[in-house]
């Protein structure tokens, strides 16, 4: 049994108090004294060249403060790229330019390009009507493959070719890769789409820029999963304020997905208007901005093939994708096609030979980058349905091909030919678990059930794996990144034995207040009441790299307790003296300090208390408080995996899908609160659906969204999704942090798709439709319906 | 949102009063209007609430079929028209979430004419007769074109009659996001005939499918409508389903309306 409110308990999160009664405080929630009110003009062309923008008859009207363009922000440095990728020929990938407005050319609907500050929203609303813009509309570069033929057209002068870089991993094993193609006895080709999605947070982004004239500091309150990564983008590339004389405060943010982990514009642009009229200048965004803003997720067109003998041992995988940055490069877009993509195709398989080649490719559509999940869902995608067609072709069972191909549990440490070492895991594992709570030998029985009502059942099977807790800085950086990926958190036991613990993760909806006090209450005995996680503000936190990438307890928790050592270190050293005993001798244990085989002891209180009260205490050779921070930079990625099954009904007649049953079976590592777990999984897996059957941004060639609201963009709802099973029992603990975590976060959008993909064909193909091998997501009924009968 | 004027007219003649003015849109739900509003896609100048007119809320069944208010909001018809006109009560519950059903009435849907809205096949359907403020329409001669009706400017819909049928039953295959009608399929059949009004698919809004009248009028089973060739021609085309789609919807959700009917 675990203890309460310690490791491995289903606490209830603590957060939800505020957040259910209306108590939540969000950026949009804060009001600042003497506030105006900012609103972007956005372009409504694709793409355009801009001839003139006249802002005087903005200027004049009522309440109007400021009208900025991007002429204000010639000055300022540009949004950069965090990754930078090299080319297969060896050349650094281009960089074009990301100004914080607009500049001589829009590039995609949405593009901002004036920016009005007014004393009311709506008066700054109808000044951005009256500026009038002469744009001289360029046709739009909207498809990938046109991009890439028509270099006449292009998005970006600096990118010449609308090609930012040509990937190739690893590109020393291409050529044995092609041998292996060769001469294998079977090749299975698919070519399919990876569905760019809209990340639609429940809390559409704002931010508020306060400058103070009187000291020179600025704040800005804002809706970030990484608070201190958008400080030091602002002071070291955009605008140069030094990182001590600016603030960034995330307070609750409602939801980010990836969208709220990079820097935009907007942010920029209220701290400048801010200082301009020495006035907090609020901004916050509406739905239909967010639809042409938030950075989008997805978006691959790739070809990928597997190479097999014909029992189904796989030789080699090959792929090329196409991916979509959009119109700018958002910070991390291009790591994610690569090196969170390219580095995961070997799945959990041991797969000799794989290469993957990737073209990140410049459009007139909004910046695309990490989405939950991100890369790894589109190389799970492409090898999960890829493994699904060789196994029909070759008439071999789903799990059975999977499961001759897996990773050995005793093969661990396992090197992949895409550049990972996997610590641990044991895939086997997972996928038996899901075969018993999938009720595999039932199936027949409800297949029959189905047909009877005029149904289709069908079960589709995927494995997943991932590598999160991103990631140790000095392989990072080799491979191109800009920034360090540690975290680091403080632990302040205060005098009376309370406890402030500083983390560098965001909580946005993951409920690292309840989980962060779990850890540290089981790891220093003391009551998780008496805890409290303090995040999003750079003035109260050390340092962090913030939340993505299912990292935060991976590497967050691990710098917890790194943390929480050093202060039994030293809570060991201060019980010693007034024990009047060795420090060797001091034991730590369940809160209490005491002398190894006797009842001597001092509880975590009075150690705290005697740190700030040092009247007994080792004063000459310790310094008085209890306080410590450390910083953690992982040895390694951690590679939570698993397996889903998922049954769908499909209409026939309608093309409808029903999923009928979900099933996951995962290994986290070790879990510290399996009730929040389930629901990062549950959430996940909504996700997933949302993306194999309902969600899709959907451009017309002319470059205009037509997915731009939820009239046209489908958004999984309650009764999309079925009850799920979820299952965490199967555990190897990751062998190189501390808490032997992993990290759940992304998973269900990871290994939902194919699952459900995988369940639609499987159900036509049981009807006699074997002529259909791939639908592309979203799976809608028109889409199903049209295979079937188009 | 632009700035605006709200009128709380308590009767009919005070509203039509309160509509001759310039720039001026009655309110009704405002499940449609002030969405648009707040896009700025529409800005009357004086909103003309019906919300307070007694005379024009409520289900009561008459001699001439069920009678609803045209400021009835769809919550109401769902739970007062269950036990006269079930199917049309089926409609009414079906249509949005909660909160559009707590808001929206019949009148403001039947006025706007959206051509995947579901009352105007219900209406359509069951050969309603559409009542304003100065005349009776029927409907057959109201709806005209996506958006478009037989309304004259300022003309409200004060209530709306409904022949009660033999048997009747909505289909409707919603549009996955927006959960509209994809394709809706009103059938009602009546001592004296066969109605098929389809929502969701026509180019011009909504229809009548006459063919399948003229069978299920012959013979009231699913199986009348199987051998009927429904065109793709006309059908509305976008990325949640093609013509040729739509047109397989609206023969489908047929034969499920007769055999749910
Ligand atoms: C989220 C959502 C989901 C929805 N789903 C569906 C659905 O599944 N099926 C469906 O059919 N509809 C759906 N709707 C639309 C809904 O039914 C609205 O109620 C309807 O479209 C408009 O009715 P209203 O009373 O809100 O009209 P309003 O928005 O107030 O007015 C609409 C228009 O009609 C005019 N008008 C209003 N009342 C009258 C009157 N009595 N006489 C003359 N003119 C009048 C107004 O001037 C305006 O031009 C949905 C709406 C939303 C917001």
């Amino acid at each position: 049994m675990p203890k309460d409110g310690g490791i491995g308990a289903s606490t209830l999160r603590r957060e939800d108090i505020r957040f259910l009664t209306g108590k939540g405080r969000y950026t949009a929630d804060i009001n600042l004294r003497g506030q105006a009110f900012a609103c972007f003009l956005r372009s409504e062309v694709a793409h355009g060249r801009i001839r003139s923008i006249d802002t005087s008859a903005a200027e004049e009207m009522p309440g109007v403060l400021a009208v900025m363009t991007g002429e204000d922000f010639t000055e300022v440095g540009g949004n950069p790229t965090g990754w930078l990728v090299q080319s297969r020929d060896g050349a650094t990938m281009k960089e074009p330019k990301r100004p914080v407005l607009a500049h001589g050319k829009v590039r995609h609907v949405g593009d901002a390009y004036a920016l009005v500050v007014a004393e009311t929203y709506e008066q700054a609303k109808d000044a951005c009507e009256a500026i009038e813009a002469d744009i001289e509309e360029l046709p739009a570069i909207v498809d990938m493959a046109a991009a890439v033929a028509d270099t006449t057209n292009r998005v970006h002068d600096e990118c010449d070719d609308n090609v930012v870089f040509d990937w190739g991993w690893i590109e020393e094993n291409r050529a044995a890769v092609d041998a292996a193609f060769e001469t294998a006895p079977h090749v299975t080709t698919l070519e399919l789409v990876n569905n760019r999605l809209s990340p639609n947070a429940m809390e559409p982004r704002a931010s508020i820029g306060d400058f103070d004239s009187g000291t020179g500091d600025y704040k800005l309150y804002t809706t970030s999963q990484n608070p201190h990564l958008t400080r030091l983008l602002i002071s070291a590339f955009v605008m140069g304020i030094p990182e001590n004389k600016l603030t960034v405060i995330a307070p609750d943010v409602g939801g980010g997905f990836g969208s709220k982990i990079y820097h935009y514009g907007e942010e920029a642009a209220v701290l400048a208007a801010s200082k301009r009229l020495d006035r907090p200048v609020k901004w916050v965004c509406d739905r239909s901005e967010a639809f042409l803003s938030d950075a989008h997720g997805r978006d691959h067109v790739t070809k990928i093939q597997l190479a097999t003998d014909m029992e189904g041992n796989f030789l080699a995988v090959r792929t090329e994708t196409l991916a979509n940055m959009g119109a700018y490069l958002s910070n991390f877009a291009t790591c994610t096609p690569t090196f969170l993509h390219g580095t995961l195709m070997a799945g959990p398989y041991k797969t000799p030979h794989v290469y993957v080649n990737v073209k990140a490719v410049m459009t007139n559509t909004v910046p695309v980058d990490a989405y939950r999940g991100a890369g790894r869902p589109e190389a799970t995608y492409s090898l999960e349905r890829v493994i699904d067609k060789a196994a029909d072709e070759l008439g071999i069972d789903p799990w059975e091909i999977r499961r001759k191909n897996f990773i050995d549990p005793d093969q661990f440490p396992y090197t992949t030919p895409v550049g990972l070492v996997y610590d641990t895991g044991n895939y086997h594992a997972t996928m038996d678990k899901l075969r018993e709570l999938s009720d595999v030998a039932g199936f027949e029985a409800r297949a029959t059930e189905s047909a009877a009502k005029g149904k289709l059942r069908g079960f589709g099977l995927s494995t997943w794996i991932e590598a999160c807790g991103i990631a140790p800085s000095n392989l990072v950086g080799v491979l191109g990144c800009r920034v360090g990926l540690y975290d680091a958190a403080t632990i302040r036991v205060n005098a009376t034995g309370n406890i402030s613990v500083l983390v560098g993760a965001h909580s946005h909806g993951q409920g690292h207040e309840t989980v962060f006090a779990q850890l540290i209450a089981e790891k220093l005995g003391v009551d998780a009441k008496s805890v409290e996680i303090v995040h999003g503000d750079t003035s109260k936190i050390p340092f962090g790299m913030g939340t993505y990438g299912s990292r935060s307890l991976a590497v967050c928790g691990s710098a917890m307790m790194k943390a929480a050592d050093k202060i039994i270190d030293k809570g060991k050293k201060i019980a010693a003296h007034m024990l009047e005993a060795a420090e060797g001798d001091i034991e730590f244990n369940d809160g209490s300090f005491s002398v190894a085989g006797t009842d001597r002891q001092k509880s975590f209180a009075e150690i705290a208390f005697s740190a700030y009260v040092p009247h007994n205490y080792p004063l000459e050779t310790l310094e008085p408080g209890l306080e410590e921070t450390a910083f953690y930079d992982p040895a390694n990625f951690t590679y939570p995996a698993g397996a889903y099954g998922c049954e769908v009904e499909v209409d026939p007649e309608t093309g409808g899908v029903d999923i009928v049953r979900f099933t996951c079976a995962d290994d986290f590592g070790n879990v510290i609160n399996p009730m929040i777990v389930a629901g990062q999984v549950h959430g996940g897996v909504a996700q997933g659906i949302g993306q194999a059957l309902l969600e899709g941004v959907v451009y017309n060639e002319d470059g205009q969204l037509l997915t731009g609201s939820y009239m046209d963009y489908a958004m999984p709802r309650a009764d999309d999704v079925p009850n799920f099973t979820v299952d965490h029992s199967c555990v190897t603990p990751c062998t190189h942090n501390p808490l032997g975590a992993k990290g759940c976060g992304e998973a269900g959008a990871i290994g939902t798709p194919p699952a459900v993909v995988n369940a639609v064909i499987d159900a036509l193909h049981r009807a006699g439709h074997r002529h259909i091998t791939h639908i592309d997501m979203p799976l809608t009924p028109s889409r199903v319906w049209t295979a079937m009968h188009g | 949102m632009h700035d605006f004027e709200l009128v709380k007219p308590a009767s009919v003649a005070e509203a039509v009063a309160a509509l001759g003015a310039e720039g001026a849109q009655a309110l009704s739900g405002g499940q449609t209007l002030l969405p648009s509003m707040k896009q700025r896609l529409a800005a009357p100048e004086r909103l003309v609430s019906l919300g307070d007119i007694a005379e024009m809320k409520g289900v009561c069944l008459g001699d001439r079929g069920l009678a609803v208010g045209g400021a009835t909001p769809h919550a109401v018809v769902a739970r007062e028209a269950k036990a006269h006109y079930p199917a049309l009560a089926w409609l009414a519950g079906e249509i949005g979430d909660p909160s559009v059903r707590a808001r929206g009435t019949i009148g403001g849907s039947l006025a706007n004419n959206d051509p995947a809205a579901c009352y105007p096949a219900a209406a359509l359907g069951s050969g309603a007769t559409i009542v304003t403020d100065r005349r009776e329409i029927a409907a057959d001669a109201f709806f005209q074109g996506l958006f478009t009706t037989a309304l004259e400017e300022g003309e409200i819909i004060t209530s709306v009659h409904f022949p009660i049928p033999e048997k009747a039953a909505y289909m409707k295959f919603a549009q996955p996001a927006s959960r509209f009608a994809l394709v809706g399929v009103f059938v009602a059949k009546f001592a004296d005939g066969v109605r098929v009004a389809i929502t969701g698919a026509g180019e011009d809004g909504v229809f009548r499918w006459t063919e399948a009248e003229a069978a299920l009028g012959a013979d009231f089973r699913p199986e009348a409508v199987e051998g009927l060739a429904l065109s793709a021609g006309g059908m509305l085309g976008d990325m949640h389903g093609a013509p040729a789609y739509r047109a397989n919807l609206v023969k489908v959700l047929t034969r499920r309306a007769v055999a749910a009917a």
